[in-house]
Order: C-alpha cells, then structure tokens, then sequence
C-alpha cells in the first residue's frame, strides 16, 4: 500500500475583513499518496488558492491539522516552515512569479541558494532542468524575454530544483492561451510518469483537471465530490 | 551562501541606477567633508607644531594689547624702552630685547608690494631675535652691527615670480617706505608666511624710515636662564609689567606669550573649527542615513512580491532580512568609499592650492589610513543601522499577502 504523503484534517481557514470573519476552508479533509497526480477543481472562490497554501506552508490554518509525512505542520514556526518549503515543496503558479531582474537560469538556481547547495553542482543542476523544459538554449534570457509558456517551463524548473516530494500547481495554465497550456501540463504529466513526483494542481478548468488521476470537487471550503480517472 | 547574497544586493542596486546614487549623495557628502576637513586640520596642526617646535622652549615674547591684534596697529598703548629694562632685572631673565615689527611698502623695479618690515637689534641682542625667528640666510649673509641701509629679505621675495617684474638678487637695489636699501642677504625657507615675506633691517633704519619715537617697542623678546622655571618666570614678568604700566591683574594691556600658550591657543581655534565641520558633517551623515531608511522602505514596498515569491522558495525570515541588511550596509560603504575618495582629493586639492597661494611647504594634508578605513566602516555601520528596520519589515511580511501583492 502506497503510504499517504499528505493529509488535512478538519481545516478551516477564516479571513478577518475588519469586523466580518470569511471562512475560505470549512473542515476541509483530503488524503494523497506518494506519487498521486491530484486535481483540485473548483470555482473561483472556492477556497482552491487557500488549500493549497496551507499544503504548501505558505500559510498555516485557523484550525485543524495539516500532515507532511506524517509529521503536523499546522503549527510550525515560519523559520521551520520556510524549510520545509524549500526542501520538500516545489510550487508553480498561476502568474509565474519568476523574478524579473533574474535570468532563466538564476531563477531555477535560487531555492537551491537558500539551500546552501554549491555553486557548481546548482549550475549543472539548473542547467539540467532547463533542458529537461527545451529551455536550454534561453537560459541567460530574463523572463521579460521570454514567452509566457516559456516563462511557466522555467517555473517548472524551478520547482523541481530541490527535489521536491509534492509538486504544488496553482493554476498552472491560467494565463496561458489553450496550445502552450497544453505544453505546460504534458510536462507535469511527464513529471509524474517518470520521477513519480506527487502533484496536486488546484484549477477551475475541467478539461485541464482531465489529465489527473483524480479529481477532487471543492465548493465553499469542502470536498464534495471525488473521482478517480483510469 | 552570503556571497550569493551579495550579487544580489550589488545587482538589486545597479537596477535601481540613479536612484541608488541619489540615496548615496547625504552619506558621500557627509563623508567626504569628514575626511577632508579632518585631513586638512591635522595637516594644519602638523605644520603648526613644527614652526613652533623650531622656536626653542626657553625664550618669550612679551606684547602689547590683547596679542591676537597684529602688532603696530595703533590702538594699543605701545611697549617702551624702560619695560624691557625692567623686564631684563626680573629674576630668571637672561636677556630682554625690544623688537619693532611694522607694516611697510617695498619697491623694487617700479612694483610696489606691502609686507611687514622687522627690526634687528644691535650686538648680543641680535642673536636671541636671530634664534626666536629661527633666522638663518638661505643666500648671502645676515645683517651685522653697522649695517645700515642694508636688507636682508624673506625668501619668497627672492623667487623669480615674486611680483616686481625682476627677480631680486644680492646686491639689487630696492627701497623701503621710498628710501634705497642694498639687499645683502635672503632667508632660508621656512614656510611661514610671516617670515619667508619679511623685510629685515637695522632698528635705528626702521625708526628713520618709519618715523618711530626711540622709546616705542612692539615686542620684548625674552631669553629665560636655563635653569629657571617658565611659568614663574612669565608670572614675575607680568607682575612687573601690571606695575610699571598702572594697570591691575585682569586688565593687562599687554600679553606674554610662551609658544607653548600660541601653540595651545592656535590648536584651540582650530578645534573650534573642526567641531563645527563636525557637526555638520554629522547632520548631513544622519540625513544620509535617514535616506538609506526611506529607500530601503521603498524598496522593501516595490519588492514585496518578490520576497513572497522567494519565501514560496524557500528564504528564511533570516534569509530575506540578509538580504535588505546587506544592501543597505552596501550603499553605506559605497557611499563611504566615493565619500573618502573625494575628501581625500578635496583635501589635497585645498593643500596644494595653500601651498601655491602661501607659497608654504608646510601646508600638507595629513591622511592617516585609520581615518580612510574608519570613515568607510563607519558609512557601512551607518547604512546598517538604518537598513535594519526596512530589513525586518521586509522579512516579517507573510508569503500569502507578499504574493498576492501587485506592483
């Protein structure tokens, strides 16, 4: 039995806006085992961006628990969630967010940075990477000079820079015309079909949450429906 | 890892272009007025010291009104020949001797330049006005008893530009307050100004010419016993000379000055000045700090996605605080470094413009490498400071909100 690799239990998460609290995650459960390629659909509002965050440690729930491997993340302290961020979580995101002043391959050299990894075997990593995205020949372009698809493969790159247990997708072809989202999501199928990496993706598009082998519906913060593909 | 940091922080301020120079200009000016000023007045103290230095511990110079006036000017009630014989009967006083110093006119090939004219007195009085001015001849000899009408001249006014159209030799003729002069003689160089441009000649000529009662004196120079003790000896004089003048202690109408009271007085002015340079320097410093705050803030705001997006990736609060400390520790040692790179050259530009105007060599500026080296670290340290605040700022921002940011 494939062992579960995250877990939420019970999560909520509420916004304050002055004096109204917004709940966007209303006891939210979800398993996903080692090597899943999860979709995550639901409309806009949703609470898909929210779920994600707290997957992803970027943001830590009101209530309930989150599991990384077993161990409750839910209330780490920020040094150890950036960690955790760093070294077990790839993120790729709707709008990119490559940094600008840096080039292709400086971007995908960065989390390696925050790691401490050496100088040299970062260069041959990212460099690595970049020809696995057919980027090899735009490495010392900035991302001002690049395509947005181009753009969203050096986020990918970038994600799989640290070797990453759980690939996070927010959206990952939503600024994207439909043929190079197509690009993008054939190289996160590749991904997990050979590294087995675990992906979740949170989308609203049900043609893109297609190419999952699951689907997870969320509306108001809750699972409510689930489907298994293949 | 803080190399990587610090590719980032250089590259993150080249981006920013003329805005960073801008931030730099506060520290860069503040910085290069330290260094400069403090160049220049060490230099100044250096230079101060050594013509003091040349004078000898053992003699005094007694003179009338407050001592700052310049001699000769005429409000003050002039020394008299009777003082200096009192002077000389004071215990501990081996020799006293009247000395006139006026301002005069010099002529030489139709040009006419105004300087001061000197006596020398006659016999063994001379050597002791010959060691208190440090007086050797640079070229030809100096003044002997019987030489009147002759002149010897500070050394500047035997340079080749020194203004009379011809240069000046031993053995030219030039007058003095229109009367002719055989000029026997030049100084050697001191760097003073006052003694490389002074006309010297024989009392009873500077009387003559100047029309001087007998009895007027505008210094007593002042021999001290060796074995005598200055300090008292200048208290005995003062006693004497409250005396002689009518006045009471508190109200002298005359100063007796050792070189070390000029020496400590000139060095307390200049103090005065450098504080004041100081202080000023030190606002534009702090202002230059506070601009490297308001950039930092700025920058931390324009950047703000950019630390969500490096924080999604893995920088620790620690990692992003590096990163905005570093920076602002860069403009400040940055800013330091072109800082102390003008003042240096503003200092030795100013020293060489004094040596060309004063025609002095002793005008030098004194840079010591602690005070480049401490005036850089200090520029850094400031910029630190001021960077931490920004930096923390930066660092606390939650990767959540810092993402969903748009510039």
């Amino acid at each position: 039995m494939t062992e579960t690799i995250i877990k939420l239990e019970d999560v909520w998460k509420i916004y304050k806006m002055g004096e109204v609290e917004v709940p966007a995650l209303r006891g939210l459960d979800l398993k996903i085992k080692r090597g899943e390629f999860v979709a995550v659909q639901g409309a806009s509002g949703s609470g898909k961006s929210t779920a994600l965050n707290a997957i992803g440690c970027l943001d830590v729930p009101t209530k309930g628990k989150v599991f990384l491997e077993g161990r409750d993340i839910s209330k780490l302290p920020e040094s150890e969630l950036a960690q955790i961020r760093g070294k077990k979580i790839g993120f790729i995101f709707q709008q990119f967010n490559l940094i600008n002043t840096l080039t292709a391959l400086e971007n995908v050299t960065l989390p390696m940075i925050f790691q401490n990894i050496p100088s040299e075997e970062r260069m041959k990593k990212a460099k690595e990477l970049l020809e696995m995205v057919e980027l090899g020949d735009r490495m010392d372009h900035k991302p001002t000079e690049l395509s947005g698809g181009q753009q969203q493969r050096v986020a990918i790159a970038r994600s799989l820079s640290n070797v990453p247990e759980v690939i996070l997708a927010d959206e990952p072809t939503g600024n994207l015309d439909s043929k190079t989202g197509e690009t993008v999501i054939k190289f996160l199928g590749r991904l997990h079909k050979e590294k087995k990496t675990t992906i979740i993706m949170v989308t609203h598009d049900a043609g893109l949450a297609h190419h999952a082998q699951r689907i997870e519906f969320l509306k108001d913060g809750a699972i409510i429906k689930s489907k298994k593909r293949k | 890892m803080i190399k990587d940091y610090f590719v980032f922080s250089i590259r993150n301020l080249r981006n920013r272009g003329l805005r960073s120079w801008l931030t730099m200009i506060g520290i860069i000016i503040g910085i290069a007025a330290v260094v400069s000023l403090i160049g220049i007045g060490q230099g100044l103290k250096v230079a101060i010291s050594s013509q003091f230095g040349d004078i000898g511990t053992d003699k005094l110079a007694v003179m009338a009104s407050g001592g700052m006036g310049p001699p000769g000017t005429g409000v003050v009630t002039p020394l008299t020949k009777d003082n200096v014989d009192k002077i000389e009967q004071v215990n501990g006083v081996k020799n006293a001797v009247g000395r006139l110093t006026r301002s005069g006119k010099l002529e030489y090939n139709d040009n006419v330049a105004f300087g001061m004219a000197a006596s020398m007195a006659e016999g063994e009085d001379r050597k002791l006005i010959e060691e208190a001015l440090n007086l050797e001849a640079g070229e030809g000899r100096l003044l002997r008893d019987g030489d009147s009408k002759k002149t010897v001249l500070g050394s500047n006014l035997g340079e080749e530009n020194a203004g009379f159209g011809k240069q000046i030799v031993v053995g030219s003729k030039v007058f003095i307050q229109d009367e002719a002069f055989e000029v026997i003689g030049f100084l050697e160089k001191q760097g003073s100004f006052l003694v490389d441009n002074i006309v010297l000649v024989e009392e009873d000529d500077l009387r003559e010419i100047l029309d001087i009662p007998d009895d007027e004196y505008d210094i007593i120079a002042v021999q001290v016993s060796p074995n005598a003790d200055m300090k008292a000896v200048q208290e005995n004089i003062e006693k004497v000379m409250r005396k002689e003048r009518g006045v009471k202690k508190g109200e002298e109408d005359f100063t007796v000055q050792t070189p070390q009271a000029i020496l400590a007085q000139v060095n307390s002015t200049l103090f005065a000045v450098q504080l004041f340079v100081y202080i000023i320097a030190a606002i534009s410093i702090i202002v230059g700090g506070i601009g490297i705050m308001n950039t930092m803030f700025t920058s931390v705001l324009e950047r703000t996605k950019e630390i969500g997006i490096m924080k999604s990736i893995g920088a620790t609060n620690n990692t992003i605080f590096s990163l905005f400390f570093i920076e602002s520790g860069l403009i400040g040692s940055i800013g330091g470094i072109i800082g102390a790179v003008i003042g240096i050259s503003v200092a030795m530009g100013l020293a060489f413009v004094g040596r060309m105007v004063l025609g002095s060599d002793l005008i030098q500026a004194d840079i010591s490498v602690w005070l480049v080296f401490g005036s850089i670290f200090g520029s850094f340290l400031l910029g630190s400071i001021f960077g931490v605040i920004p930096a923390i700022n930066a660092s606390k921002l939650n990767p959540v909100d810092a993402l969903r940011h748009t510039k």
